[in-house]
């Protein structure tokens, strides 16, 4: 297998910062909102009310397209004419519309306020309106807000907004104990999957944000140490780190060289020798290679573009580069998190093409004189590509799909790979 | 502010995109902010389409708000007329763009554009996209006709004789509910009257097109939703005359041959092709007798749900007790015809009051759209789909019309094929005492889900034990079945369960009757029976 273990970064390899492309423009993104219908099955009690327009309750009606069966746990207070001309006071009508859920969903412990597009241009007060529901339902439920606006936040920035306002509710870690907290959503599968590394490993306790329920609230403090599992949740640890904690330097864990790089910063910072790394996630990173092996097969020399989208381009794309052979042809994210992108940069083949921001039409001018053999890319964009005979991959099951740690890197893998089988197997 | 948990309609710019996504050399240039370029999604992945829609974003983000956006949407406009050029530009906004006020429509306008430029008012506060449609597609038709508007009182110029005459189909569109293969089908229905289809628009129109609607002898209005303010101004300005006549179901096809005879003063008696569908004689023919009756409960678009009241009483023999749109602009036509089937009406765009109607009127079929189907499922109810808002599967890849005798013909089939057969009804009556055959089985066609549901639709009585008397409060007095009643009840079949415990409750209540018997069961039946 390709680079088990993270080279020492060199001046012939990674890339940095200022190779960087910026590019303004339209964005075919979706806002911060999306977020919500991840984190809503994620956080089982509770309830994400987004102050908005009609546009709002379309967007997450779109994006939740079929995956919604059950009611769900998400709605709009979708402002009127009334509220916008001053006729309703819109904190009343806030007030009425959180008393409706609540009544309706008694089992709700947290409600968040999801601020919008609309909601920030009138400059309506989530913060204090949630203070005063938080007054009104004291002991019953919290209740807190976040902005998920397309102003502020592209597509996952909006779990960022939503965890960092999490942060200040989290109880205190006593100064003489410490724990790792890992910060990202995560299907329950994976985190149980880590849990059980970490337990072998002799780290704990280890708590993860968010939480599956509101009433789990992790603690924080100065001996908390942060790993991020998810790449977009800059806030979120600049917050926590305000709390005290620290964060751990890794790459994120995508495919096997990701997941042993970062299961290594949390070994190093409780002290646990490399060897004990080795042996603890020696049979995991087996079974990994065993899998990849099919997919690398499909996989290996094909060439894939990134369209800005789920700011987990960059870890993706190292992972299909250097654990699965994939040429990279142009590998976009909405924004660059330096910080946070530190050790994947580095990881990166050097002078791959690294764009920042969107416009979406120079990006799709690319793409066609490129002819990568895979785009990835939104929904909105997916079949009009596949109609000029390119083959996609639709970012959003990236979010959707458990494909962290060593047990799903073949199914990270195998998601590009199935379009191109499909591609191969089709005669219609 | 308005709780919304699911919405029948997205807001007004998505029916201006409707529009402009129907049309060919047509662009809409929207103000929007960073993200609603989700809207893309709607006709890429539901449609299926092979193009993104022409439509440009401005995209704005905070750090535009303190800047320069007109000088965004000026950007935009000019990136986007270099790059599609289009032969008309729309200009909107979305609801944070009204917000700001940066007036686009003023600004396209000031940039000397040599193509028409139109400016839309889509008040996202107030309207949604039924009307953002409706509007958008009249401003284009007056945008680019009002300049050729003749004379007032100048004469309508005469078909020649012999001449077929001309009509336009408007109203289909993109994102529509099976526009695409009614156009087909009411195309050819047309032409075997002997009247040729001069433009269908917006759906496939090109803006040379619209410049072409006036040469036609009169409109047809297919989709009162999306084409009724357009087909007035033209029969106002043009001298046009309209069909309204929307041919969904045997009936409402006729009616329209008839209207079409009228309006473009042809003999319609005698057509070159025999019209013929299957559908009246699968609905006479014996094995139907089963349908007589069944309940059903109608919500959709005006246009779909007053249609299919018609089909679901006279030409399918089943009773309406329910019919509702979420069309608030058309709520007159649905009141109008809910008096007809002597229902209540139901006028609103809340999905849960609509899921509480359906729960009350313990139908046997749901005829709805995609959230009813949704309901339906929840209440182990069949459901066939049959108006806007749509779903992938809503874009079938056969030829699937709506409209016409072809339309009656599919109509008939996705109505009646959830529903049990005749013979699968009677053997269950016949059976109910074997364990696997039961009432509490639902037909398989619904799939192992549906029996969750079904049991909860009338929690804790009939899945009560048998022996236990229910004991129903009312204001006055508590009343109670006894076991015996309870067990003669479910010898009833499970879908007129309901009304029969709630006829005879109904029925001991009036009488003052405190415990219901087997006999007070009977008696109730012969009273509600007739």
């Amino acid at each position: 297998m390709m680079g088990a273990d993270i080279s020492p970064r060199t001046p012939t390899e990674g890339c940095d910062a200022s190779m960087v492309t910026r590019e303004r423009g339209q964005r075919q993104v979706f806002c911060g909102l999306a977020g919500i219908v991840w984190l809503h099955r994620k956080i089982q009690d509770a309830f994400f009310l987004v102050v908005g327009s009609r546009t709002c309750a379309h967007l997450l009606q779109s994006a939740a397209g079929v995956m919604i069966f059950a009611e769900p746990r998400f709605a709009t207070a979708i402002l009127q004419e009334r509220d916008l001309a001053g006729l309703a006071d819109c904190n009343q009508e806030l007030d009425r519309v959180a008393a409706e859920i609540l009544e309706r969903r008694p089992d709700i412990k947290t409600l968040f306020l999801v601020g919008s597009c609309p909601s920030e241009v009138i400059k309506l007060d989530l913060a204090k309106a949630a203070e005063r529901l938080s007054d009104a339902y004291r002991g019953r439920v919290r209740v807190l807000d976040y902005s998920a606006s397309g102003l502020e936040t592209t597509f996952t920035q909006g779990e960022d907004a939503c965890l960092k306002s999490l942060v200040p509710e989290l109880p205190a870690l006593a100064d003489t104990e410490r724990s790792l907290l890992v910060v990202g959503t995560l299907p329950d599968v994976v985190e149980d999957q880590f849990l059980r590394l970490f337990a072998e490993l002799g780290i704990g306790p280890v708590h993860f944000l968010p939480p599956r329920r509101a009433s789990e609230f992790p603690p924080v403090g100065r001996g908390t140490r942060l790993l991020l599992a998810q790449p977009f949740l800059g806030e979120t640890a600049r917050a926590l780190q305000g709390r005290g904690a620290t964060l751990l330097t890794a790459p994120y864990p995508f495919g096997i060289e990701g997941t042993l790089g970062w299961l290594r910063a949390a070994a190093d910072a409780w002290g646990i020798p490399a060897a004990r790394l080795e042996t603890v996630t020696a049979p995991a990173v087996a079974r990994a290679e065993l899998s990849l092996v099919r997919q690398r097969e499909a996989l290996t020399g094909k060439r894939i573009t990134f369209l800005p989208d789920s700011q987990l381009e960059i870890p993706i794309a190292r992972f299909l580069s250097r654990e699965c052979g994939m040429e990279l042809v142009e590998v976009a994210t909405p924004f660059l998190d330096r910080q946070l992108m530190e050790s994947e940069l580095a990881l990166l083949p050097a002078g791959v093409r690294l764009t920042e921001g969107q416009d979406v039409d120079l990006q799709l001018d690319r793409v066609r004189a490129d002819r990568p053999d895979i785009t990835v890319c939104g929904l909105g964009l997916a079949n009009p590509l596949e109609a000029e005979g390119l083959r996609t991959k639709w970012s959003i099951e990236l979010v959707f799909t458990p494909v962290h740690g060593f047990d799903q890197a073949a199914d990270l893998a195998e998601l590009f790979a199935r379009p191109l089988a499909r591609g191969a197997l089709l005669r219609v | 502010m308005q709780l919304t948990l699911w919405s029948y309609e997205g807001p007004p710019h998505i029916g201006a995109m409707r529009i402009a996504a129907s049309m060919e050399g047509v662009h809409l240039v929207l103000h929007a902010p960073q993200g609603d370029t989700y809207a893309d999604l709607l006709f890429t992945m539901i449609e299926r389409r092979g193009q993104r829609p022409p439509v440009s974003y401005t995209s704005f983000q905070a750090r535009e708000l303190g800047g320069d956006t007109a000088g965004l949407v000026k950007s935009t406009i000019q990136a986007a007329f270099d790059r599609f050029a289009p032969r008309v530009i729309l200009i909107g906004e979305s609801c944070t763009a009204e917000l700001i006020q940066d007036q686009p429509g003023a600004l396209a306008q000031g940039m000397g554009l040599p193509v028409p430029v139109l400016s839309l008012e889509l008040p996202a506060y107030a309207r949604k996209e039924n009307w953002g449609a409706n509007e958008t597609f009249y401003q284009l038709v007056r945008g680019l006709l009002k300049s050729r508007v003749p004379a007032p009182g100048a004469e309508r110029e005469l078909r020649k004789t012999g001449a077929r005459p001309l009509a336009n189909l408007l109203g289909p569109s993109a994102l529509g509910f099976r526009c695409r293969d009614d156009v087909v089908e009411v195309t050819r229905l047309l032409d075997s009257l002997g009247v040729e289809v001069n433009v269908v628009a917006p759906l496939g129109a090109t803006p040379e097109d619209l410049l072409r609607l006036p040469e036609a002898d009169f409109n047809v209005c297919l989709y009162p939703e999306l084409a009724d303010q357009a087909c007035l101004w033209l029969e106002r300005m043009f001298g046009q005359r309209t069909v309204k006549t929307v041919p969904i179901g045997i009936g409402a096809t006729r009616d329209f041959i008839a209207e079409v005879g009228r309006v473009a003063d042809i003999d319609v008696s005698a057509t070159r092709e025999p019209i013929w569908s299957r559908m009246p004689w699968y609905s006479r023919s014996v094995d139907s007798t089963y349908l007589t009756g069944k309940r059903v409960f109608i919500f959709g678009d005006a246009t779909h749900a007053v249609a299919a009241a018609r089909i679901a009483t006279e030409e399918l023999g089943f009773t309406v007790v329910g019919l509702g749109t979420y069309a608030r602009e058309f709520a007159r036509e649905v009141r109008e015809a809910a008096k007809r089937y002597g229902v209540e009406p139901l006028i609103t765009d809340d999905y849960l009051e609509v899921e509480a109607k359906v729960a009350e009127a313990h139908p046997e079929l749901v005829l709805g759209t995609q959230m009813e189907r949704h309901i339906a499922k929840r209440l182990g109810i069949p459901c066939a789909v049959i108006s806007a808002p749509v779903h992938i599967q809503d874009f079938p890849a056969r030829y699937a019309p709506q409209m016409g005798f072809e339309g009656a013909n599919v109509i008939f089939d996705t109505w009646v094929h959830p529903l049990m057969m005749g013979l699968e009804e009677h053997l269950i009556t016949m059976f109910r005492e074997d364990f696997e055959f039961h009432d509490g089985a639902t037909p398989s066609h619904l799939g192992p889900g549906a029996r969750a549901g079904q049991a909860s639709q009338e929690p804790s009585r009939d899945t009560g034990s048998a022996a236990a008397e229910t004991a129903v409060g009312t204001d006055e007095n508590i009343m109670a079945w006894t076991s015996e009643a309870e067990q003669e009840l479910k010898k009833i079949p499970f879908f007129v369960r309901g009304k029969a415990r709630r006829n005879t409750e109904r029925f001991a209540q009036e009488r003052g009757i405190l415990t219901i018997t087997v006999e007070t069961l009977y008696d109730a039946k012969a009273h509600f029976g007739r």
